[in-house]
Parts: C-alpha cells; sequence; structure tokens
C-alpha cells in the first residue's frame, strides 16, 4: 500500500499572530514557521503503518511557494520515503488544494490520503472532505484511531464526534483526516535530518496536473478580535455570585 | 435568499445548533425562504420533520429524506444528497451548523457542487459576506463568496442566538425529497460500525450555555468531580485545560484550547488554569468568563470579566453550595 500524506508549512503553533496594519492578512514576514500540527500527526500516523507493514512507501506532499521544500524537508527527516512539490504561487484556497491533491492522486495512485483535519492557520477543516468528494473515495474525518487487518482491502476508523467516538468501516482507497488524539508525533533525529537531504522533492505544476487555479472567495479584510473589555476582581464568593446574577444575568 | 439549511435531529427535534443554524439563515437578507432538509429513517426522522415544520418562523418548507445510511451521518451518502437537493431546487444558500457533523459533510457536498464553502461564520455582514474566526479566533477575517454556484458555510452555533418564543403559527409542508437518482457506489464505500457516547446528562462542550473548566490547579482526576457538580448545579458542561490533559486528570477530548475544541459559552468558568494562549484562543470569545486562580498575576485575570483570588478547594464548594439548584434548559 501506498499512502499519500498532505502537509502544510503554517506559522509555529506557539507564535503569537500580528495582524497587518492594512488589514490583508497576518505577517508573516520573519516569522517561525512550521508544520501545521494535524499535519505532523497525519504523517506520523502513515509512518506507524509503514512500520507496522501496511504501506510499503510514505509519499509526502506540500504545494505552495518555494519555502514548502522546508516543510517538506521535515516531512522526509520525520521519515518520509520522497516528497513532491506542487509549486505555485498563487493564493490556494482548500478547494484548489483538494483538486490537486486530487491530481496528484490520479498520477500517483496511493490507496490512502492522510491529512490533518484542519491547518491552524486559516481552520477551514475542508481539504480533506474535498479531496474524498472529488475523488468519489470514502472519508474518516476526525481520526483517533486507525486499525487494519494485513492486506485487507478496508480501514476502521475510530473518529471524534460531538460528545463521543464512532466507528467506520471505509473501504479503501480512503481518505482519513487526524485528529489530535490519533498519535504523538516523533521528532527527527539528527542522522535522519541528514539523510532527508538527500532524498528527493520532485515539483510538478498545476498545470502538470491539469489543476486551473482560480477563486471563488474574496478576502475582505483581517482584524483583530474585538478585545476584552478589563474585568473586575471579586473579593469572595458571595460577591462574585451576586455579579453574575445581577450584573452578567448569567445564572 | 432561498436558503437550504442541512438540520440535525436527536429524539424527534430538531438540534438547537440546527435551530441556530435555521436563525441565521432567516437573517440572509429579507424575502429570505428558508427550506430545512433532514435525513434518516423511521419515526424519529416523521417527528423531526414535524416538530421542524413549526420550529421557525422563516422556515417555508421541510424536506425529508428518508434512506437508512442517513441515520448515522455517513459523509459519502450525505454530501450526494445535499449535492441533489441544491441542485433540483437551485437554492442561493446552503447552511449547516459547524458541529461534527456539519464539518464533516458540507466540504465533502460543497466539492461536489464545485463550490468553496465557508466553515464556522460568527456574523453575517450580507447575503454573501461573512466574518469567521482564523487562527483559532487570534484574527478575525472578513471573506466573500464570489462563485457562481450556492453559497454554502456553516456557522457557529454559539453566535447565533435562538429564541424560543419564535414559532411558527402555520405549519411548513413537509415533503420528501427525490433521492432515487443517488450514486449507490459511493454511498456502499462506508459502513457505521457503532459509537461510544458518553453517558452523560451535561450538554456537549461544544455548544453547552456554561462550561467549567478546570486545569492543572485540580492536582488530580478526583478533584475534577468537583468540577462537575459544579457544571450540573449550571446546567453545564467540563471544560480542561491542556496542562490538565496532560496530567492524565481526563480524556483528551475534554480540552479546550487551539488544538481542542473551540468553545464560547455565555458563562465561562475556568479554575485553577493559568491561561496559556494556547487555552484563551479556545475560550476568549465566551461571553462571561470568570476566573478563579490562586495566583493573582495569571493571565487568565487578563481576560476574565470576573476575578477571584483564592484557594479553589474552598471557593468551588462554597458556590456550589451557594448556587441556586438550577431550573432544566432544554437545548
Amino acid at each position: 500500500m501506498k499512502i499519500m500524506v498532505a502537509v502544510k508549512r503554517v506559522i509555529d503553533y506557539a507564535v503569537k499572530i500580528r495582524v497587518k496594519a492594512d488589514k490583508s492578512g497576518v505577517e508573516t514576514t520573519n516569522v517561525k514557521m512550521a508544520m501545521n500540527p494535524f499535519c505532523e500527526i497525519a504523517l506520523e500516523e502513515a509512518l506507524r503503518l509503514r512500520e507496522a507493514g501496511h504501506a510499503k512507501e510514505v509519499l509526502v506532499v506540500s504545494m505552495g511557494g518555494p519555502q514548502c521544500a522546508d516543510t517538506l524537508r521535515t516531512g522526509l527527516a520525520m521519515g518520509a520515503d520522497r516528497a513532491i512539490h506542487v509549486s505555485t504561487t498563487e493564493t490556494l484556497y482548500p478547494l484548489a488544494v483538494a483538486k490537486l491533491l486530487c491530481g496528484l492522486a490520479e498520477s500517483e495512485k496511493p490507496n490512502m490520503v492522510l491529512l490533518g483535519k484542519q491547518a491552524i492557520d486559516d481552520d477551514a477543516n475542508q481539504t480533506g472532505q474535498m479531496v474524498a468528494g472529488l475523488l468519489k473515495w470514502p472519508q474518516g474525518t476526525f481520526a483517533s484511531k486507525l486499525s487494519m487487518e494485513k492486506g485487507s482491502s478496508s480501514v476502521t476508523v475510530e473518529r471524534e464526534v460531538d460528545g463521543g467516538l464512532e466507528s467506520l468501516k471505509l473501504q479503501l482507497p480512503a481518505v482519513i483526516t487526524a485528529d489530535l488524539r490519533l498519535n504523538q508525533p516523533r521528532y527527527a533525529t539528527l542522522p535522519n535530518i541528514m539523510k532527508a537531504k538527500k532524498k528527493p522533492i520532485s515539483q510538478v505544476t498545476p498545470e502538470q496536473l491539469g489543476v486551473k487555479i482560480s477563486s471563488d472567495l474574496e478576502i475582505v479584510e483581517v482584524v483583530e478580535p474585538a478585545k476584552r473589555k478589563a474585568g473586575v476582581m471579586v473579593a469572595s464568593v458571595d460577591e462574585l455570585l451576586d455579579k453574575l446574577k445581577n450584573e452578567a444575568h448569567v445564572i | 435568499a432561498s436558503t437550504l439549511v442541512i438540520a440535525e435531529h436527536d429524539g424527534g427535534k430538531l438540534k438547537g445548533s440546527s435551530l441556530s443554524a435555521i436563525a441565521a439563515a432567516g437573517g440572509l437578507g429579507e424575502s429570505s425562504t428558508v427550506s430545512v432538509l433532514l435525513g434518516g429513517t423511521g419515526p424519529a426522522l416523521q417527528q423531526a420533520a414535524s416538530h421542524a415544520s413549526k420550529a421557525h418562523p422563516s422556515i417555508t418548507k421541510v424536506l425529508v429524506a428518508d434512506l437508512q445510511k442517513l441515520e448515522h451521518d455517513l459523509a459519502e451518502p450525505w454530501a450526494e444528497v445535499i449535492a441533489t437537493a441544491t441542485r433540483s431546487d437551485k437554492y442561493s444558500h446552503v447552511v449547516t451548523a459547524s458541529t461534527s457533523f456539519g464539518k464533516n459533510v458540507l466540504p465533502r457536498a460543497a466539492a461536489l457542487l464545485d463550490v468553496s464553502p465557508l466553515s464556522d461564520v460568527t456574523s453575517i455582514v450580507d447575503e454573501r459576506t461573512f466574518v469567521r474566526p482564523i487562527y483559532a479566533g487570534n484574527a478575525m477575517c472578513t471573506v466573500r463568496y464570489v462563485g457562481s454556484g450556492p453559497c454554502m458555510f456553516s456557522i457557529r452555533p454559539t453566535s447565533f442566538a435562538v429564541s424560543n418564543e419564535l414559532q411558527r403559527e402555520a405549519e411548513a409542508p413537509i415533503s420528501p425529497l427525490d433521492i432515487s437518482n443517488l450514486n449507490e457506489d459511493i454511498i456502499e464505500t462506508s459502513e457505521w460500525l457503532g459509537q461510544q457516547v458518553q453517558e452523560s446528562e451535561r450538554p456537549e462542550l461544544g455548544s453547552a450555555r456554561v462550561v467549567v473548566s478546570g486545569g492543572r490547579g485540580l492536582k488530580n482526576k478526583e478533584n475534577f468531580k468537583m468540577l462537575e457538580k459544579l457544571a450540573d448545579k449550571l446546567g453545564g458542561a467540563v471544560g480542561a485545560s491542556r496542562a490538565a490533559v496532560d496530567g492524565g486528570y481526563v480524556p483528551n477530548d475534554m480540552q479546550v484550547g487551539q488544538t481542542g475544541k473551540i468553545v464560547a459559552p455565555e458563562l465561562y468558568i475556568a479554575v485553577g488554569i493559568s491561561g496559556a494562549i494556547q487555552h484563551l484562543a479556545g475560550m476568549k470569545d465566551s461571553k462571561v468568563i470568570v476566573a478563579i486562580n490562586k495566583d493573582p498575576d495569571s493571565a487568565i485575570f487578563q481576560v476574565a470579566d470576573y476575578g477571584l483570588v483564592g484557594d479553589l478547594f474552598q471557593a468551588i464548594p462554597e458556590l456550589i453550595e451557594k448556587l441556586p439548584e438550577k431550573e432544566k434548559i432544554s437545548s
């Protein structure tokens, strides 16, 4: 089995973001970037499936400008076998990413596409579902556990849903998106980082994949959220209850 | 606007989150009509349809997709059904709540219709312009849909209040949706095996009106029972900070924060939580925030409306004791 993992380069989760003064977006120049945490979990799961003998090859893909190669290199250092960089400078929304992934899936023919459930920048939570729809494959989103029998043509997915967990059986090929509980991603070790420098990253363009990038969305503005008004300190539980009841009217 | 709302039902009634989606749809321009789509089978579906037909004044039609496979919220048949319904009646908008169901099915349906959907809308500017949080709420993005297809979005239920007084006088007509032409091959690729739903009388964390969360200050698993008591008294849900989850006090699915659940209840009580950015990102849109912590310099006090510096092991039992018994709030 071959697994394709899509990874996205985002602002590091520990960085406090800054909205640009012209309201056009969020400042990314001179800001620490990293692989989206949910993508790391997706890649980790693919590597574990390979280590358990279910998969032969883990292919890591990303799309965007030249710096995407850094994220792919991180993926290779974690253990992916090879990487594909879809090179474009266009703004990519989830639908375009899904179409590019669909194009890659058609040429690479993976048995599973693994992604993070969402990226921590746009928080869209859409790409996996859209790829699955376009490919006409079943989807297991928000996965917290995957199980497979050797040589089986299906995968069992435990998913996090509101108020609990549910299990689905999906025929392969399938699209899976990783939730936080799926695993704890490994760190790339120094020898693996060195080795990753020799692993191949091939480049393709959207045109080569037969995808025309267009967008039906327009960003009007990005602003900081409304600041909370400074609160008050209360001296006792009685005062707190009084405020909640008579001032905030929430109890 | 003519809007199709994809609704969820439970126990023969529409879910509260779906009522929020209907309320949002009703606000899309003056002469807006709202059709509600329900799926499933059997008496539960019929009851839910009947409930929906008089649930909100803006509902003009209830569509029923009677199909066993829709009962368990599987995305494959649901996306087919949504795309079929949208195409046949040429809706200008398709709306759902951003519950785990809505998040799962809407993007798939949108891809089938070649539309970029918008997730987690918190306010509607005009028929095609919406505000949604990005970077876990650390920035707000106003975005416009300029495509030629239907405008599809999910709403954050906590941002669209549902008034109980708003009820239809007459019942909206209920009609079956023609689902005879669904792609059977795709529908057969997934199978629902079962679920483990937490047996709890408490509301779901994501849609609860009140959330009581605990952090490292709770010290252990046993002490979280205290927060459960407080939550029960307030008709609320229990959440936790990442520190509490990492400490093994509670399971991961209770984590509120950037990488856990994003909540925006009317009342959020943070107990023994220091207020790491990661956590604040998940709860700072709550209407009223209360923080109880022994360290007066905790970051949580900077976002709290009411702060109480003190020992939580004294304050929480006192709160539980002094709070009036809560009448049951139906969700």
